[in-house]
């Protein structure tokens, strides 16, 4: 038995290193290369296949290993997914993380002065929570209603550029402009959302990554309007409603009498955003509540269903795009302010699949799962900018951030093996009647669009 | 004296390419009784169903759902129009080839169940009763704007959609299993719970395709109790596809029998028993079945 197990994985992991084999020869093998005289030469490296091929055979020998030992232990796992924590755990952890997210930048502060906290407050905290807030968006229209939404970039780049335009042409205020963002977006969405109704999964996954790429395109065209690649720049900067974080008399700091940091600004900017995203949470729990919240998530579990029972279903994949585009427009807008710049370049695919990526890995449809996600994907990426100390070994051409989105698909690839359905991936019911008992996820539809 | 008719199938034809899946049938069913629909597998039973609520649309006939009892003449007068429903003097009426699916639902008040269930199955069954009130709901929340802010009567009427909630779960029996999820039910759990659901929509006529398939005699016969109740005490007509011969001739007050997509007959159970054309459909099959259709129908 046990020899039999062992020639089977040896078997497996020699395929895998087969396959890396034959993909590596032609890609890998020769490179070609000019010389000094501009002639094209190749150059062999069977060195570097000879590395890749075995290591994949030792990767793959070592993850059967672990796998088969991971399957070994079923009982504790069904076990804890089964059980879940308790409603009255969950609440208590929520609010402590709310409170630590609002104790955060004070914290770094007081820990690593106002020169030091600036990385923290600024690359992690509000670039994390920017994140945190576009996945709740999103999980409004894959995690509840199910459609899936590959191009859901294109509503942050509307509520970015509407801020850039209607501040720098209009010179309207940021507190006005991000409501209007929002309302933009939303009538984009509406926008994405007629011409897809009679779309189901992959059909639908193909139109809305086409949308996203259309919004970016036009961005880059319609120079009259966006100044194409290069941007609008010079936005005006956020203000404490109204007051400038500025040094002098009119300034925040003197206006409140307390010495004057340029971190203020960003503190400023930090507070925003978690507001912003803890209103969107609260939002997106409270229409949970709600016949439209519910109706969303019976949507994703069987449309024909719904018809059925006389729900318009047309409004209510509408209202699902209409909002998720309302909540990406207005954290849109606040990129745009806190940027100070908005060009096509920050609306690529790639935004889209971030975000999208961290709704799956959190878990479709869980909102403490999606804060987990964020954290690991954007937080990840971020201190892979850091890790220079890897130029020393592998040569200073070597980028970290390069290797961001492998980072991304080595978490999502041990995620499909470990929680096929993310991290937390079971449901909360709307309502009850004696006890909230949390849906196991093998029973929660992803819905087909 | 029998009832006025609730439901009125005219010439009713639909081809799916070649195949002629219902052929120039024509029936009605009455208000208060329960009316069976019966015949072979592939007759065209489901297919019918799909025309009156509105999931297929029929290419030949009309359907007309009436409330109160309208004479021919308005019938006529609204079929000349453009119009899907009207309010005559005589009552009300709804030509269902010409809704959609939800507007049959919502407005014409037909609920229906599926041959392969169709719950919500990652959610509890109280929710999937809750679901099935959505529209009264939607509105009681003000369209959502209402309801967010916590204004207006959404609170009193989720109250009030919660206690008929309640009252459907006792009648199937399900009280104790409110909150577990729908898919973690019992398959004979589920038939009758998703029957719940269509009646939360306080339905005039209920179509349920096979709801006895797959349940034990137990079941079965707790089924039966339950569209009995159904009937008597919310006055809903029940429409029904069932291959149980003995539930048919025990709670149904007229059968209809569909084979190859023609109506071959159409009369009491009693007289459906003896009907040879009856007889003759369940004979064409193969030898196997042909001794279990024979005890079926008792012949
Ligand atoms: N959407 C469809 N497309 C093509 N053929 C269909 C479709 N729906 C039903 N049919 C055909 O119509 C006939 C009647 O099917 P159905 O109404 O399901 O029978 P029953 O419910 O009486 O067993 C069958 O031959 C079936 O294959
Ligand atoms: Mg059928």
């Amino acid at each position: 038995m046990r020899t039999e197990g062992f020639l089977s994985k040896v078997k497996s992991a020699g395929l895998a290193a087969l396959i890396m084999a034959a993909l590596s020869f032609p890609i890998v093998a020769y490179h070609a290369d000019m010389d000094l005289t501009r002639g094209l030469f190749l150059e062999s490296r069977w060195p570097l296949v000879a590395i890749l091929v075995g290591g994949t055979f030792i990767l793959r020998l070592l993850s059967e290993f672990v796998f088969a030992w991971m399957r070994g232990r079923p009982a504790a796992a069904t076990r804890k997914t089964k059980q879940g924590i308790s409603p009255r755990a969950f609440h208590l952890i929520g609010f402590a993380g709310i409170g630590a997210l609002i104790a955060f930048p004070l914290a770094a502060v007081f820990m690593l002065g106002p020169a030091g906290s600036l990385k923290w407050i600024d690359n992690y905290g509000i670039q994390i929570l920017i994140y945190v807030m576009l996945g709740w968006g999103l999980n409004i229209v894959v995690g509840l209603a199910g459609l899936l939404d590959l191009g859901y970039v294109a509503f942050y780049a509307v509520g970015a550029y509407a801020y850039a335009l209607l501040a720098t042409d209009l010179g309207w205020s940021f507190w006005l402009c991000l409501p209007i963002c929002g309302a933009i977006a939303a009538l984009f969405g509406l926008a994405l959302g007629f011409p897809v109704l009679r779309l189901r999964g992959d059909y639908l996954a193909i139109v809305t990554l086409a949308f996203g790429e259309i919004t970016r395109i036009v961005a880059v065209n319609w120079t009259a309007l966006t100044n194409g690649d290069a941007g609008i720049s010079l936005l005006p900067k956020i203000t404490f409603f109204g007051i400038p974080f500025s040094k002098g008399a009119e300034g925040f700091a003197s206006h409140f009498r307390l010495p004057f940091f340029p971190i203020e600004r960003t503190i400023f900017l930090y507070y925003l955003i978690l507001a912003l995203a803890l209103l969107t949470n609260f939002l997106t729990l409270r229409l949970r509540r709600l016949p439209l919240g519910r109706v969303w998530e019976a949507l994703r579990e069987d449309e024909i269903a719904c018809r059925s029972l006389g729900i318009d279903t047309v409004a209510a994949k509408l209202s699902a795009f209409a909002i998720g585009a309302l909540i990406a427009g207005i954290a849109g807008a606040f990129f745009a302010v806190r940027q100070g710049f908005v060009s096509p370049s920050s609306f690529g695919f790639i935004e889209s699949a971030t975000i999208l990526s961290i709704v799956v890995l959190g878990g479709a449809g869980s909102q403490a799962g999606n804060v987990l996600a964020a954290i690991l994907i954007i937080g990840g990426s971020e201190f892979l900018r850091e890790l220079d100390v890897l130029q020393e070994f592998f040569g200073y051409t070597f980028d970290p951030t390069q290797y961001r989105m492998l980072l991304v698909g080595l978490a999502m690839v041990a995620m499909m093996n470990w929680r096929p359905r993310g991290l937390v991936a079971t449901r909360r019911p709307s309502i009850f009647l004696k006890k909230a008992k949390p849906v196991a996820v093998e029973l929660i539809a992803e819905g087909r669009g | 004296m029998t009832a006025p008719p609730l439901l009125r199938v005219e010439h009713l034809t639909i081809r799916f390419g070649g195949l002629t899946a219902i052929d120039d049938a024509s029936f009605e069913a009455r208000r208060g009784e329960i009316t069976a629909l019966i015949g072979p597998n592939g007759a065209g039973k489901t297919t019918l169903f799909n025309c009156i609520t509105g999931f297929y649309k029929p290419d030949i006939g009309r359907i007309v759902l009436m409330q109160g009892e309208p004479n021919t003449a308005d019938i006529d007068r609204l079929t000349r129009s453009v119009r899907r429903h009207g309010i005559f003097a005589s009552g009300c009426i709804c030509l269902l080839e010409r809704m959609s699916d939800a507007e049959i639902a919502r407005r014409a008040r037909v609920a229906r169940t599926f041959q392969n269930i169709r719950l919500f199955s990652g959610m509890t069954a109280l929710e999937n009763l809750i679901v099935a009130r959505h529209n009264p709901l939607m509105a009681a929340s003000g369209y959502t704007i209402l309801g967010l802010l916590g204004i207006g009567a959404y609170r009193s009427a989720e109250k009030e959609a919660i206690e008929t909630a309640k009252y459907w779960l006792a009648q199937i029996g399900l009280t104790e299993r409110a909150d577990d999820a729908a898919g973690s039910l019992s398959y004979g759990a589920q038939r009758q719970l998703e029957i719940a659901r269509a009646m939360m929509t306080e339905p005039v006529l209920l179509c349920l395709d096979e709801p006895a398939a797959g349940l034990n005699s137990a079941e079965s016969s707790k089924l039966n109790e339950l569209l009995r109740d159904i009937r008597k005490t919310h006055g809903t007509s029940i429409l029904l596809i069932e291959h149980d011969m003995s539930v048919v001739m025990s709670i149904s007050n007229h059968v209809i029998v569909l084979d190859y997509g023609r109506k071959i007959a159409d009369g009491t159970p009693s007289a459906i028993r003896c009907n040879e054309n009856v007889i003759a459909a369940y004979l064409g099959v193969e030898d196997d079945e042909l001794r279990l259709a024979e005890t079926k129908v008792g012949a």
